[in-house]
């Protein structure tokens, strides 16, 4: 028997009015497979990590995680609409890292990494600073923990909201563009910290980027969305050496002659 | 403008105050006029904790409340951002009593103005949390924390930042306002002066002090909002500072 996929994408619309943004998704992703979305704009591919984290809502088809439905649950053998409590533990094993780094403002590096760990999963101070600690200095800011984000650089920034998702301890991290955002002197430091905890942890992650040569020196498979459908994917090697259809390689070379 | 501007204000209009009273044709009427400042004080204190109160309570109704409290609420905004504060005091003061309800000239005075300012807060605080940017939200619910959760850990913190200033807007709205409660039979300031008026016609040093001790109430007020919005944004403007 084969192990139970970690996410399983079953079918899965999203339609905003007459405009499908994804068409019947079928996406299965191992324990700590490492996948790299990319394609054009408006292909689709941000707003699989969006669904998965329910910032959006589907409109058809089941999303599994671990062989259960996020957003549904079983009721006389049926799904149904799932209430917040399921969804929430099923959430928990999610962790998410945006583009526009989203850390709360108000609170410094420090206390942008306890907050959830104490109000969501209820942990003392003492235990969610230790843990926050090593977090940071994995991100290499343990001397920027008192520091509020509006003192920090972006490429900063985001290493601590990659390190806030952390305290969560999810199984699955999703990277939506995390390095779009940041000066280019600065997107260097925020891969090598992805690099590092895709290597020290037992994750699964799933990436939408633009950084091409990230995405095929770092992921197990790269899946090429094109107008709401996987248009194609494999491991780097092949999609990136010879891909077969047409599509993507306008795409790649697209964006490798820009590059 | 800075703070130190509103405290040469404050200490220039009390400089002005201690001047007069000096005089015997200023002094004659201070402590009258003090005692109808501090009823003033006590009716504009309270009121504006009432208003801070219905108004955070009618906004989180109209966001997230189910649908009867929503209505609820937009009907108490309307109602009292709709219709004149004197004439709700005067609804509560001289008609709540014909259907066997009477309150004493204080309770109505407190709760009127709160309620009316609270309306207007309830928008404040409204246009406030939705000012905080969508990404906040959605760091929260990455996070797997509750609707609730959300809103007292990051939202409002972040909110209450923007509401400061125009909630000082409505306690100088609040405060100057209490001087209707003269005609529900409360001796407050405005009350005081207009008696002593009639009995004495000494118009100029009357409402002269009583403009001078309006401002100084005022210039606390403002000082008072300046400081706490100070303190509410010392994480948010750090960064902007270094």
């Amino acid at each position: 028997m084969t192990e139970q996929p970690m996410v399983r994408f079953e079918n899965v619309s999203k339609r905003y009015g007459a405009l499908t943004v994804l068409d019947e998704l079928n996406l299965e992703i191992a324990r700590g497979e490492k996948v790299s979305v990319i394609g054009p704009s408006g292909s689709g591919k941000t707003t699989v990590l969006r669904m998965l984290m329910t910032l959006e809502t589907i409109n058809d088809g089941v999303i599994w995680v671990e062989g259960e439905p996020l957003t549904h649950m079983k009721k006389n053998g049926k799904l149904v609409p799932a209430d917040l409590a399921h969804i929430r533990r099923i959430r928990a094993k999610i962790g998410m890292v945006f583009q526009s780094f989203n850390l709360f403002p108000h609170m410094t590096a420090m206390a942008n990494c306890i907050e959830a760990p104490m109000t969501v999963l209820g942990m003392k101070r003492t235990e969610a600073e230790a843990r926050a600690a090593e977090l940071l200095d994995l991100v290499g800011l343990s001397q920027k923990k008192d520091h509020y984000p509006s003192q920090l650089s972006g490429g900063q920034q985001q290493r601590v909201a990659i390190a806030r998702a952390l305290a969560m301890r999810p199984k699955i991290m999703l990277f939506d563009e995390v390095t779009s955002a940041l000066d280019p002197e600065l997107v260097g430091e925020v891969l090598q910290v992805i690099r590092q905890i895709g290597r020290e942890h037992d994750l699964t992650m799933l990436m939408v980027t633009h950084q091409m040569g990230f995405a095929k020196e770092f992921s197990d498979r790269v899946c090429f969305f094109y107008q709401g459908k996987i248009c194609e994917q494999g491991p780097p090697g092949e999609l990136f050496g010879a891909p077969k259809n047409e599509r993507t390689r306008q795409f790649l070379h697209a964006v490798l002659e820009a590059g | 403008m800075g703070i130190g501007t509103l405290v040469a204000m404050l200490a220039a209009a009390l400089a002005v105050i201690g001047v007069l009273a000096t005089q015997q044709a200023y002094s004659l009427f201070l402590p009258g006029l003090l005692q109808g400042a501090v009823l003033t004080i006590e009716i504009a204190i309270l009121g504006s904790l009432l208003a801070v109160i219905m108004g955070v309570l009618a906004a989180l109704a109209r966001l997230y409340g189910p649908a009867p409290l929503r209505w609820l609420a937009t009907v108490y905004v309307e109602i009292f951002r709709g219709t004149s504060a004197l004439v709700q005091l005067f609804w509560l003061f001289f008609v709540l009593p014909q259907f066997g309800v009477t309150l004493n000239a204080f309770l109505v005075a407190v709760v009127a103005l709160g309620l009316n300012v609270g309306a207007y807060g309830s928008e404040v605080v409204r246009g406030a949390i939705l000012s905080v940017a969508r990404g906040q939200w959605e760091a929260c619910t990455a996070l797997n924390m509750s609707r609730a959760q959300m809103l007292r850990r990051v939202i409002l913190p972040q909110a209450v930042v923007a509401m400061i200033p125009p909630w000082g807007n409505l306690f100088i709205e609040l405060l100057k306002s209490t001087s209707l409660v003269s005609l529900i039979t409360l001796a407050d300031l405005a009350f005081k002066a207009q008696q002593m008026n009639q009995n004495t016609f000494k118009t100029i040093p009357i409402f002269t002090l009583v403009l001078l001790m309006y401002l100084v109430m005022s210039l606390v007020l403002t000082i008072g909002m300046r400081l706490l919005e100070r303190r509410a944004s010392a994480g948010l403007a750090r960064g902007k500072a270094a």
